[in-house]
């Protein structure tokens, strides 16, 4: 996926000012800044679902996971999951078949009948990042994924985020304000200034992941975010 | 058990009211007459109800599909909406009192004129909440949707037109609210049977507690409907805000 210089204003507010990004396939890029820094429009670009006024895009399909789970309320969590493959034209019965065993994989066994409004923020995360990954696009967009999550719940579903990209790798953008978030998770973290956005620093995050991901606490980890955090400062 | 409590103070007022003031039966006839009424009255009272239920019953349906079909026309077509939408406002002015005996002319005596006034005035509320529930959706779900590959017709059907459906629901309660007064509206200005022409002629027969008793019986019948639609609704959307465990019901 390449971006370059992309460009893109509503009206008079410019939101992105020559933004450029390249991933690998199989590469998560967290995308980090202030709010109100076009991180939102750059995913909407991506996911080609605004065309920017400037700039070179070239990207796979994307799927937008968006901030707030947009699960449906009316449908249980099986078939919320199983959204995209209906949306794709599978039957009901052959979305639910294929939901099932992901479901099961992210830990929401026994949940699957169950409405979104009885679920906790933790497992209808789960649920949409079902939803996001059954589409089988190559590339996910997760704008601010755990922005809703208390503490515990958010470093938790980290830790199954990280899990469940190491068995079906993506391509990930990830947008979110969380500087240690995006060193945790990502493979490279893209530093935006505020509006309008450009690239301040782009950093490689090179540190092993380790079997419960990376530790926010490991030297690596905390000087990268101090220079994520510097970057932007 | 509250509404009990409060229908048991009217019940005992006005009928307190009608031994003091002296008023005579026909003028306002005490509760205990109207209940009198219902008893001996019941084998007349049935068989106009069976009518203008019916007239109800069949208005509502034609409500209900005339106004579903309209709102799917309004909603995805913009040209419809603008065309359209200020004309159905326009429909709400019709005083239909004053032509119900044209369309009697126009379409007999029979259950037809009701249907359509019935129809006319239930539309109405089953149209505006639905149509507005059907635009509301939610901008980020939009863009999923699209991400996801949607068409406009899976947007309908995926996201637009249940969440909706609660809208619908309340349209409908407001309709079966307002069904009996245009049934009642109808038959007034010609026709063989029903409760309304039952009350129209009880009254200068001086029979004032059999209308009252109709009324009664036209109350009970749309509080069933009502209490219906709600138990409908619980069952078929237990995922919708709007009905949550009894905190609507009439009950």
């Amino acid at each position: 996926m390449i971006l370059e210089g992309v460009a893109h204003a509503y009206g008079e507010v410019q939101a992105l000012a020559g933004v450029g990004l390249r991933a690998a396939p199989g590469e998560v890029v967290a995308i980090v800044g202030p709010s109100g820094c076009g991180k939102s429009t750059l995913l909407d670009v991506v996911c080609g679902l605004i065309t920017p006024q400037a700039g070179h895009v070239e990207a796979p399909r994307a799927v937008l996971m968006p901030q707030r789970d947009q699960l449906l309320p009316w449908l249980t969590a099986l078939d919320n999951a199983g959204l995209a493959l209906r949306v794709g034209g599978a039957s009901k019965a052959e979305a639910r078949a294929a939901a099932h065993p992901l479901l099961e994989e992210l830990g929401l066994s026994g949940f699957e009948r169950t409405r979104p409004a009885e679920l906790s923020g933790g497992m209808r995360q789960r649920v949409a990042f079902a939803r996001t990954l059954l589409a089988g696009a190559p590339v996910l967009c997760l704008d601010e994924p755990f922005g809703a999550l208390d503490a515990i719940t958010r470093s938790d579903t980290q830790a199954w985020l990280a899990a469940a990209l190491e068995r079906r790798p993506r391509t990930v953008l990830l947008v979110t304000h969380d500087v240690e978030e995006a060193v945790l998770l990502a493979d490279t973290v893209i530093v935006l200034s505020p509006r309008p956005g450009r690239v301040l620093a782009t950093l490689t995050v090179a540190l092993p992941r380790g079997a419960g991901g990376r530790v926010a606490t490991d030297p690596g980890v905390v000087a990268l975010r101090a220079q994520a955090l510097g970057a932007m400062r | 058990m509250a509404a009990l409590v409060i229908v048991v103070a009217f019940l005992g007022t006005w009928q307190l009211y009608t031994v003091v003031s002296g008023l005579d039966e026909f003028v306002l006839p005490a509760p205990t007459a109207v209940a009198g009424s219902l008893v001996d009255d019941r084998a007349l009272l049935a068989e106009n109800f069976a009518v203008t239920a019916t007239e109800m019953l069949l208005g509502l349906l034609c409500a209900l599909v005339l106004g579903i079909a309209l709102t799917a026309l309004l909603h995805l077509s913009g040209a419809a909406r603008r065309g359209l939408y200020p004309l159905l406002v326009g429909t709400q002015v019709i005083p239909i009192v004053l032509i119900a005996p044209l369309l009697v002319t126009w379409f007999g005596f029979g259950v037809r004129p009701k249907l359509f006034i019935v129809a006319l005035v239930c539309f109405f509320p089953i149209v505006v909440p639905t149509l507005d529930a059907l635009g509301r959706i939610d901008p980020d779900r939009l863009k999923l949707l699209t991400t996801l590959g949607a068409s406009r017709w899976q947007v309908l059907r995926f996201a637009e037109a249940p969440s909706a459906l609660p809208a619908l629901f309340t349209g409908t309660r407001l309709a079966v609210a307002i069904a009996a007064i245009a049934a009642v509206l109808a038959e007034y200005s010609g026709s063989e049977k029903g409760l309304g022409r039952l009350t129209l002629q009880s009254i200068p027969q001086l029979e004032t507690a059999r209308a009252y008793a109709a009324i009664v019986v036209l109350m009970a019948f749309t509080l069933a409907l009502y209490a219906g639609l709600v138990a409908l609704e619980r069952r078929l959307l237990p995922w919708s805000a709007t009905s949550p465990e009894g905190a609507r019901s009439p009950s």
